[in-house]
């Protein structure tokens, strides 16, 4: 066992606020270059976790490897991290320039050596003509880049992001999406990125952590995560519009079959089960809204069904459509140019080896 | 000349505007009236006493004698400002306020900024730095803001006679400062709770240990909250008449106990004209520090808007 490359290893972490226990014997393990996000909902532990690797919280119990160090003990600024927060944190009366230099200042860095790390990261972050202004202004975006400046200076190995852009309106968040991407090619340091938008963990990571009540659920690329999610949490949480799900009974025998509680059959046999089970049991289809076919198309599929459309919505690259298949209601999504109109019958239908069975106890994938 | 009927005048782009247009038009209401009638008369129910006082302080004793309390004085002198600042007498010195208003001096100046100083560290440490017995002490300092002086002057007295300092500069600093600290304290830790604790996050990334997050980050953001903290302990201390009375001993008497002591001295006539140029001048240094401060506290506040 070679533990001595990974970037960051987070061993056996717990951490305690008083007598509410968030984490919880957490183990992760990062490679140097990594581009990790963590995702959750709001409260799973995402924040603490980052805090603990940063220094800013002492932990209950574990280990911190950052670089190959043991640095449990060690003080935020000797981890070799450089971090950037939610709600930007720049001190207000300062200038961006000496925002920058300020952690360079206090290091006792030499003057020159200063100028040309400010220097660089402003040439990275293309914000030169903002140096002498003071953070009020900035505009939102221009003060988040600030913000990721400051991490730059640092030089560091390791970069934590606290929802860097949860505070920006959209259009800014994906400019700045592209942007991190971009600095993550250029600068190929690890970084460790929490958010509670998916599709910032989709598009950024390298791999994803799926987070809940302080414990990772799946930690894979996103492709991974997508299409072969190991639990209902991370099925259901992951995909927007979200997964359609079936209650029914998986049958096993020859050939096996998922009947749905109100009996219609569904052919499993194309389905990569994850693990062999020999008996029926309680189970659950999910399948993805994008991975339902109408029309003409749908008639060739290992399951297809003739359903009356309930309410269109269009999303302007493509429509979504409410029915209800096996008395469940369901939507699928099509392309916009179809005219679709509410009342209307269409044939859809799927391959449930693009689907996801979970059982229905321990939400596991089967 | 165009001509403008009704009201209508032709836009900007050549459309007309019927109605309200732009910006509003400010106009004089009844309730806005009743508003600067009340004002006018409650500052004119304040400014009152104290005409009758700077004229009276401008007045010859046989003048006053004449009874017109509202009268400018038909020969105005400035002889009993004079002589309350150089030579009125408290019991046998005849000394006039001098002495009196540097002890104020010292004892402001240097109780302000220690009790400041210490609020400060306090506030800060106390929102930052959760040691484990935070939420004690700040309860404790809570409350101590709302511990009645009374009770505690006594033992206060017994404990600065043990130190061995009652009566001297020292034991009416010490005071000042104690007592200014619990509410010193809540207005900064108040303050800095409302800073992001991600900036003091940062800070700490960025290397800095406890005193320069201090003095290189919180303290330039506090300038608004000092200026406060500036005036209440500076109006307060200086307004200060019981401990003043109590701890500060005959060297070091504030000018407040040395306004009283020379009101109350009984010897001679009543030199009204003296007392009442005596009473401006005590009250001179609060007066000027509430309209200078007016204007530096908007500019503090609005100066300290500054979110990141
Ligand atoms: N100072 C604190 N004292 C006690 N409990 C806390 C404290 N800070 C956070 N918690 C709890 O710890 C849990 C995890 O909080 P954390 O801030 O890590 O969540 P998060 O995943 O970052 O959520 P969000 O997406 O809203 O930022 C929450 O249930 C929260 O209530
Ligand atoms: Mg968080």
């Amino acid at each position: 066992m070679n533990m001595s490359e990974h970037s960051v290893s987070i061993r056996d972490l717990t951490l305690d606020y008083g007598n509410t226990r968030v984490l919880e014997n957490l183990n992760l393990d990062i490679e140097q270059g990594e581009f990790i996000v963590l995702l959750g909902p709001s409260g799973c532990g995402k924040s603490t976790l980052l805090n603990c690797i940063a220094g800013l919280m002492d932990i209950s119990d574990g280990q911190i490897h950052i670089d190959n160090r043991n640095v449990t003990w060690e003080e935020p600024k000797d981890r070799g991290i450089g971090m950037v927060f939610q709600s930007y944190a720049l001190y207000p009366q300062m200038t961006v320039e000496k925002n920058l230099s300020f952690g360079l200042k206090v290091a006792g860095y030499k003057k020159d050596e200063i100028q040309r790390r400010v220097a660089r990261a402003a040439e990275i972050l293309q914000m030169e003509e903002l140096l002498q202004r003071k953070p009020v202004e900035l505009s939102g975006g221009q003060r988040q880049r600030v913000a990721i400046g400051r991490a730059l200076v640092r030089e560091a190995k390791v970069f934590l992001f606290d929802e860097p852009l949860s505070n920006l309106d959209a259009k800014l968040r994906s400019d700045l999406r592209v942007e991190i991407k971009r600095l993550h090619q250029r600068l190929k340091n690890t970084m460790i990125y929490v958010t509670h938008d998916q599709i910032e963990a989709l598009t950024l990571a390298n791999r994803i952590a799926i987070m809940k009540d302080g414990v990772i659920q799946q930690l894979a690329d996103p492709h991974t995560i997508y299409n072969k999610p190991v639990n209902l949490y991370v099925a259901g949480f992951i995909g927007s519009p979200s997964m359609n799900f079936f209650q029914g009974t998986l049958q096993t025998g020859d050939e096996t079959c998922f009947v749905t509680d109100s009996g219609t059959h569904i052919p499993t046999s194309s389905y990569q089960f994850a693990r062999a089970s020999s008996d029926s049991c309680s189970a659950v289809l999910g399948i993805r809204p994008e991975h339902i076919i109408a029309g003409e198309g749908a008639r060739g599929m290992p399951f297809s069904t003739r359903v009356e459309i309930e309410i269109v919505e269009p999303m302007g690259s493509n429509t979504l459509v409410w029915t209800r298949v096996a008395d469940q209601a369901v939507t699928f999504s099509c392309d916009s140019d179809q005219l679709l109109a509410p009342g209307q019958s269409i044939d859809i239908g799927f391959d449930p080896a693009r689907g996801s069975l979970f059982d229905a106890e321990s939400t596991l994938r089967l | 000349m165009t001509l403008v009927v009704n009201n209508v005048v032709p836009g900007a782009s050549g459309r007309v505007l019927e109605g309200p247009c732009g910006p509003r038009k400010s106009q004089l209401s009844i309730a806005r009236l009743g508003i600067y009638g009340f004002l006018i008369m409650a500052a004119l129910f304040f400014l009152m006493p104290f005409w009758v006082m700077i004229v009276t302080s401008l007045k010859t004793l046989p003048e006053i004698r004449e009874g017109n309390l509202f009268n400018w004085p038909s020969d105005p002198t400035f002889e009993p400002w004079i002589k309350a600042w150089f030579s009125a007498c408290t019991g046998r010195d005849c000394n006039g306020l001098q002495p009196g208003f540097w002890n104020s001096v010292k004892i402001t100046a240097i109780a302000t900024v220690v009790s400041i100083t210490i609020a400060a560290i306090n506030g800060y440490a106390l929102s930052f730095w959760r040691y484990r017995y935070a939420n004690l002490v700040f309860g404790i300092l809570v409350f101590g803001a709302f511990v009645p002086y009374q009770v505690v002057i006594y033992p206060l007295i017994i404990t600065m006679r043990e130190l061995g300092i009652f009566s001297t500069l020292l034991s009416i600093v010490l005071v000042h400062s104690i007592f200014g600290m619990p509410i010193l304290t809540l207005l900064y830790r108040n303050f800095f709770a409302s800073l992001p604790m991600e900036m003091f996050k940062a800070a700490r990334i960025d290397g800095a240990g406890f005193w320069q997050i201090f003095f290189r980050i919180m303290i330039p953001m506090a300038v608004p909250i000092t200026i406060v903290a500036i005036i209440l302990q500076l109006t307060g201390i200086w307004n200060d008449f019981l401990f003043g009375t109590v701890f500060a001993g005959r060297q070091n008497m504030p000018m407040t106990v040395q306004l009283n002591n020379i009101v109350q001295t009984t010897t001679g006539v009543r030199e009204y004209n003296v007392h009442m140029a005596a009473t401006i001048l005590t009250a001179a240094v609060p007066l000027i520090v509430y309209f200078i401060s007016g204007k530096w506290f908007v500019r503090g506040i609005a100066a300290g808007a500054v979110k990141g």
